[in-house]
């Protein structure tokens, strides 16, 4: 993936990002994800049936980086199973930590690849996954 | 002006951050590494020559601070770790033995965090009420506001000097005239204020100020709390544990020091009053006077410069300070950050620890260019020129 497919893929998701709405309904999950060190602010909702991940949907007010990220995420993650997702997860987590991952997996996700080098936009790029995480690993305990 | 002091600007940077910290000069810096090298005991301990000195520029340093803000004694200046250590005691020790269920203290929705939580906490410790004075059409407090916020059972104002985000300078002497014939305590947050600004804590009658050194180009984790000695000799100590007793021996046998010495428990820091000290004397050098009216000129130019971009929104267009606060059309504040620290210009995207300033602007979030006396018109022309490129800014945002 060049750089200018990179940036393109972040810049649309930014400007239109995909599951972006606030959901009101009890079969959804709130997961709130509030980026200590900024100004992140984003509210992700998720429903599993039959441990797959049905629906993500995801609002609030975000950085680009963020915005984009959690599109890509949604995207990405409907469809999977929960250990899926959590692989995915742990794909990008290594992904941004310059640690060996799968590429195919993450797809779009990819373009986060050079996140390493703004180590301060690290945390925008993992912010839809933080809490996605810890709820995904739970979810079976 | 007086660039050559800062070590810090000899980096390729733009620093619009001076909110949030300000740079050291050298005298600062070589007067902590001083203490450091040549004099490195502890203080109040004056059983040998350096630590007799010790002793000395401690106490000097207090005295320095009483000059500065015009404190009527040296005991009724407090060294604290800042601002935040400042208010809480304020608010620990002497607000919640006088305050009673159902009393009302009055602070606005544009307080920093540090004027409001200690508060929101003893309101939920002894049920007093905490509530708003409105602000007027920019944000400022003005003495009508103020007189219609107070009701019989008002017994404290505690307002910011300079507020952090939208940086309106507020009435505190007419706050405190108008409070002092109704029986009310005035609290002053004044972070923003000191390194910008004279503060007479006489002239002014505050019953209570907080200054932090770090945002008058002193260290870190130092700063003071003043108060009236009367309040000061009503209030508990915060910490208890050395240099703040005169002797114990059981429960109910433990003799308090006086004033200040009862509020300053444990080693403090040594290093960072002797920085402060340094400060003082720096911002006296050059004067406040020509601080102040060299910082108003600037924030002019900067306000005029950011006015002429059209998709830029300023949300504090009229205050007498350094603050200018503002937003780019659907851009988030963060990204805008982003953008210019790709050109080395630090400004601070946020909130600003002000959380309920939101409530009263509408906006969750800001830029914030904060400059100080060492900013220049040049640097503003670079970053209103980067300001003005939408183009680039979303291109090169992320």
């Amino acid at each position: 993936m060049n750089d200018e497919l990179k940036k393109e893929i972040i810049l649309e998701h930014y400007s239109h990002p995909s599951n972006f709405e606030k959901v009101d309904d009890n079969s959804y999950v709130k997961i709130h994800e509030n980026n200590g060190s900024c100004i992140d602010n984003l509210n992700f909702y998720i429903k599993i049936e039959d441990d797959i991940i049905k629906d993500i949907k995801f609002n609030g007010e975000a950085c680009a980086i963020s915005m984009a990220s959690s599109s890509i995420a949604t995207e990405n993650l409907i469809g999977k199973s929960v250990l899926d997702a959590i692989k995915y997860i742990d794909d990008f987590e290594n992904m941004i930590n310059q640690k060996p991952y799968d590429e195919e997996n993450l797809n779009e996700a990819c373009a986060f690849c050079d996140i390493y080098k703004q180590n301060n936009r690290k945390n925008c790029a993992f912010l839809p996954y933080k809490g996605l995480k810890k709820y995904l690993e739970n979810y079976h305990k | 002006m007086n660039r050559d002091d800062f070590p810090m600007l000899n980096q390729d940077i733009i620093y619009f951050d001076n909110g949030a910290t300000t740079f050291k000069p050298y005298s600062v810096i070589n007067s902590v590494k001083d203490y450091y090298e040549n004099y490195s005991a502890n203080a109040h301990r004056g059983d040998y020559d350096i630590s007799y000195k010790v002793d000395l520029a401690f106490e000097n340093v207090r005295e320095d601070v009483r000059k500065f803000i015009n404190a009527k004694e040296k005991e009724e200046i407090i060294f604290t770790s800042g601002t935040t250590m400042s208010m809480n005691i304020m608010v620990q020790t002497f607000f919640k033995k006088y305050l009673e269920h159902g009393d009302e203290v009055l602070i606005t929705q544009t307080e920093h965090a540090s004027n409001v939580l200690p508060w929101f906490n003893l309101a939920n410790e002894i049920g007093i009420n905490v509530k708003y004075i409105d602000l007027d059409q920019d944000y400022h407090v003005t003495i009508d506001n103020v007189l219609k916020a107070i009701t019989p059972n008002t017994k404290v104002i505690s307002l910011a000097y300079i507020t952090n985000v939208i940086g309106d300078v507020r009435p505190i002497k007419e706050i405190c005239k108008l409070a002092h014939e109704r029986n009310i305590f005035v609290c002053v947050d004044a972070a923003q204020a000191a390194a910008h600004t004279k503060i007479d804590v006489q002239n002014l009658d505050v019953d209570f100020l907080a200054l932090s050194a770090h945002k008058m180009y002193g260290p870190t984790g130092i700063g003071v709390l003043y108060g009236k000695k009367e309040l000061l000799n009503e209030a508990s100590p915060y910490m208890l544990g050395g240099g703040m007793n005169e002797s114990f021996d059981s429960v109910n046998e433990i003799v308090l020091k006086d004033l200040p010495y009862k509020f300053e428990a444990g080693t403090q820091n040594i290093a960072g009053v002797i920085g402060l000290g340094a400060a003082i004397k720096y911002i006296n050098n050059i004067g406040l006077d020509n601080i102040s009216l060299y910082e108003l000129n600037l924030r002019k130019y900067l306000i005029n410069k950011l006015e002429k971009i059209p998709y830029i929104d300023i949300i504090n267009y009229d205050a007498d300070s350094a603050i200018v606060s503002i937003n780019v059309d659907n851009i988030f504040p963060q990204d805008i950050a982003y953008y210019l620290n790709k050109y080395n210009v630090c400004v601070r995207a946020g909130n600003h620890c002000a959380k309920l300033v939101k409530n009263v602007t509408g906006v969750n979030n800001s830029v914030r260019l904060s400059l100080a006396f060492y900013n220049t018109e040049e640097e503003i022309d670079e970053v209103a020129n980067l300001l003005s490129d939408l183009n680039k800014i979303k291109e090169e945002m992320i």
